[in-house]
């Protein structure tokens, strides 16, 4: 009950034979072994697997592979650009936005998905775009200043 | 101290370096080859039978690099960094030229568990005698080399200069051609604290960067060749008894390699993660059980648990005994179970192959747990090896012990092929060991000077620890197979009375406590009892306070003589301002009473036509004596405060007779960005002092101060948690 799945991710058309109702992030995760996204609840109500589709931060755990092969799929893992972190990657780190980390995915995509439509958001803006992942450590206050940061370097740069 | 240059190379399984200093305890057994996580990828540690005690601190090898070797684990609270900084400070040598590695019983030693904030007191120290060991042993060695005396000998960046002759030398050199093994004495001089360059400082978390850049970090990440991958079918209920499992459906599956049946322990195991989650999809619609409904339930559980309590034990008692009709003041404090609810559900692998079986795990006890699956298996531990590998933050014993016994078990039916173990989300929701209920009654006396001279707390808890030291009926394989261990309730009480007696001065003073056996499961979360503990005792401050017409700042200070205690508190009434508004609450406590000292206060709003408040804003003061790493502190500090903060005012796990009801993040809540607080943290820096454990002191000083706040903002005092808007009486605010 397999089938071919083309689907665009980071920039490259992959092929793969996978159950064509299997969740997208699976296929990330197990046969493009992809860290980035990761699972959390299956049911998109944490963030764990965001990724961008077509640029929008969407849950990965839901979509079937094969719906999501209309899409140019990103993952954390294809944000550096010519062995360069994205903006987003390096606040992130310069803050030390994290404590476990295993939020920082959804955390970023998120905020690359917010900066991509507002390039100067508010606190109260960052909140709601990130208010669909969760972190369990209380990470919440750097994030929003990793974020706010990440606009700053994007606009200079 | 001995010198080991002599021993023959058979004696031991040596790195293939040219040279290294190896600084431990009684430095005799086999040291296992070394291949950390730190060079390789995880997937590619070849597994290595150790079978002796491990005991060194530090290497320092000739290529310059120094490997710290801790027990403990990474759990996001940034252990890494500070014990790399400990250790690079002493011997003056740069951050990048340290690396770590961590738990695992084929390379560590045997620190039990990653818990009680005790991490820098414990094996920061040791490895802070280790590197001042080194430093002198590497200074006699640079002085005959350099023909001077030690006295003569400053070290910059791993560079020893003679301030005679000028003449260097590097560590590396001293190294070269050497196999060096020293054991710690405990006399070698310490750094003085005035020269630190490294601790104190904010040095960023290395792993932090991994993170952002989506390597192979966690135990998720890890792809063994040949991996299977495997999801265990849980009882609906705790005691439930399988019937009958679709055994056709699930054999006709394609690539489904096995199910696996043993008495009530249920998995499937599959080529593919999706074929195996589609499979417990099968199982968990057709499965047929036979479960006894749960007896006790949420609207009767703190009267079940007065009722079914042990007799009282007394914890401590001072100042003679005081009749019951003269205390002026009583109130009784509840809190529900709750969960870790780590963001990433467990996760093990297990291969067993060649005679050994190999676990990876984010248990914060690689040892205990190695033990415990001996007992499981009936395995000597000689034959296994398990090694820590980080996951998602765990907060305290949640299902990553379960989740490697589960992956012990399934191993041994597959040799050969490392099985991944995946919890889903309701797995980790519906059976991690919960933070236990807690009954807290407190009675006090306001004394003819207006201050507290009578103090009376009675606690009723189930466990805090239920940990797997060795006994497999505390695992839930161990408890689920055909052939069950059992589970042996209670043992360690100390988490239940954490924190419980007041640090202030009382003339009399007693804290008893009462065990019970609650509906749940449960275990160590975040600060044990602490955090139920100082949520009734300052809040029974709070209460004192007020009815003795006393600022509640004020009147703590009154009754406080530790200077430390009494300087967090000023501190931040000064750094975050007092008395200015409505809506202000204030806490306080010394973590386990020997730890961080930490004081909070929260400022809340209220909406009295949506019926509702919100917490704006948390600041807090912490002195946990020698600062480590700045940026840890206030990390864990802000973190702490925050995830203390959802737990009060949004959590509680629910229940009714068919099982745990709160199987998902909706049916249990957690705070997001919309409700997080503002949060502020001040250190106040002890450079002379020794180093306090800090990782769990805000979780109860936080939930008092919440509820103090809102007292201060609505006159309502609550004190069962979690402090939901609807126990507000919003009828009483003018």
């Amino acid at each position: 009950m397999t089938e071919l799945i083309t689907i665009k991710v980071n920039g490259k058309v992959h092929n793969v034979e996978a159950d064509p109702e299997m969740p997208l992030l699976y296929l990330l995760r197990n046969d493009l072994r992809l860290n980035g996204p990761k699972y959390g609840c299956g049911i998109e109500r944490c963030g764990s697997c965001m990724v961008l589709l077509n640029g929008k931060s969407q849950p990965s755990c839901v979509i079937p592979a094969s719906s999501a092969a209309v899409y140019e799929v990103t993952t954390l893992d294809g944000l550096a650009k010519n062995g360069r972190l994205d903006p987003v990657q390096e606040a992130f780190i310069e803050e030390q936005a994290a404590q476990c980390g295993y939020c920082m995915n959804g955390m970023i995509m998120s905020a690359k998905s917010l900066l991509a439509e507002n390039k100067n958001p508010s606190d109260e803006q960052i909140r709601q775009a990130l208010n669909r992942v969760l972190c369990r450590c209380g990470t919440h206050t750097r994030i929003i200043s990793a974020v706010k940061k990440a606009a700053a370097k994007m606009k200079n740069s | 101290m001995k010198d080991h240059t002599h021993f023959s190379s058979d004696r031991r399984s040596f790195l293939k370096s040219s040279g290294h200093l190896v600084i431990g305890f009684q430095l005799f057994p086999a040291l296992a080859a070394i291949t950390g996580f730190e060079d390789k990828s995880v997937c590619e540690i070849e597994p290595v039978a150790d079978g002796q005690t491990i005991d060194a601190w530090i290497r320092f090898d000739a290529d310059g690099k120094l490997s710290v070797i801790t027990g403990k684990m990474e759990l996001g609270q940034g252990i890494r960094t500070a014990l790399m900084q400990m250790a690079a400070e002493e011997l003056d040598i740069p951050m990048n030229r340290v690396k770590i590695i961590i738990a695992d019983t084929g390379q560590t030693q045997d620190e039990r568990y990653t818990a009680g904030s005790g991490s820098i007191e414990g094996s920061g120290r040791a490895i802070r005698n280790a590197a001042a060991e080194a430093r002198q042993y590497l200074l006699k060695l640079a002085a005959e080399k350099l023909q001077t005396e030690v006295e003569n000998l400053s070290v910059k960046d791993g560079v020893v200069i003679s301030s005679k002759s000028k003449k260097t030398v590097t560590y590396q050199e001293l190294v070269t051609g050497k196999r060096l093994e020293v054991e710690v004495t405990g006399k070698a001089p310490l750094k003085d604290p005035a020269s630190y360059k490294l601790v104190g400082k904010a040095i960023h978390r290395d792993d932090i960067a991994q993170m952002a850049a989506a390597k192979a970090y966690y135990i998720q990440d890890m792809r063994l060749p040949g991996m299977v991958h495997a999801r265990i079918l849980r009882p609906p209920v705790y005691d439930s008894k399988l019937v009958s499992v679709p055994k056709e459906q699930i054999a006709k599956a394609p690539g489904v390699l096995k199910l696996v049946v043993n008495g009530n322990f249920v998995a499937v195991i599959a080529d593919k993660e999706y074929t195996a989650v589609k499979a417990l999809g099968i199982l968990k619609t057709d499965a047929k059980w036979d479960s006894k409904p749960l007896s006790v339930l949420p609207q009767n559980l703190y009267n079940n648990i007065l009722e079914t309590a042990s007799d009282s034990k007394v914890v401590e008692e001072s100042g003679g005994s005081v009749p019951a009709k003269d205390f002026t003041h009583e109130a009784v404090y509840k809190k529900p179970y709750q969960m870790h609810g780590s963001i990433g559900p467990s996760c093990a692998i297990g291969l067993w192959k060649n005679d050994l079986l190999t676990i990876w795990s984010h248990s914060q006890g690689v040892y205990p747990l190695r033990k415990t699956i001996s007992d499981l298996l009936k395995l000597p531990e000689s034959k296994i090896r398990v090694i820590g590998v980080p996951g998602a933050g765990c907060y305290g014993h949640n299902g990553a012990d379960d989740a490697g016994g589960d992956a012990a078990l399934l191993a041994m039916e597959m040799p050969g092929k490392p099985v991944r173990v995946q919890w889903m989300r309701e797995d980790e929701h519906k059976w991690e060991p919960y933070g236990s209920a807690m009954l807290l009654s407190i009675r006090g006396r306001i004394g003819a000077a207006g201050k507290i001279d009578a103090w009376d707390t009675e606690i009723c808890s189930d466990t805090h620890s239920s940990r797997p030291g060795g006994n497999a009926g505390h695992l839930l394989a161990g408890r689920h197979i055909a052939k069950p261990f059992t589970f042996k309730s209670g043992g360690f009480s100390g988490g239940s009375h954490r924190n419980s007696v007041p640090l202030y001065d009382f003339a009399a003073k007693k804290i008893s406590l009462r065990d019970f056996d609650g509906p749940l499961r449960s275990s160590a979360l975040r600060s044990l009892g602490a955090y139920g503990n100082i949520f009734a005792l300052e809040s029974f401050m709070d209460e004192l306070a007020w009815k003795a017409g006393e600022d509640p700042v004020a009147f703590r200070l009154t009754h406080l003589k530790d200077e430390r205690a009494r300087q967090v508190i000023t501190t931040l009434v000064q750094k975050a301002g007092w008395g200015q508004g409505k809506g202000e609450g204030f806490a306080f406590a010394q973590y386990k009473n020997s730890a961080a000292y930490l004081a909070v206060k929260a400022e809340v709003t209220i909406d009295k036509a949506a019926k509702t408040y919100q917490l704006t804003k948390l600041s807090a003061v912490i002195d946990s004596g020698q600062v480590i790493n700045s940026d840890g502190i206030i990390n864990q500090t802000s973190g702490g405060m925050i995830q203390a903060a959802s737990w009060t005012m949004l959590e509680e796990v629910k229940f009714d007779k068919t099982g745990i009801t709160s199987t998902t993040w909706e049916t249990y809540p957690i705070l997001r960005f919309d409700q997080v607080p503002h949060t502020e943290v001040h250190i106040i820096h002890r450079p002379g002092d020794e180093p306090l454990g800090a990782g769990e002191a805000a979780q109860g000083p936080t939930a008092a101060a919440i509820a103090n706040a809102i007292f201060h903002a609505t006159g309502s005092r609550l004190r069962e948690l979690p402090l939901t808007p609807d126990k507000i009486n919003w009828e009483k605010i003018s």
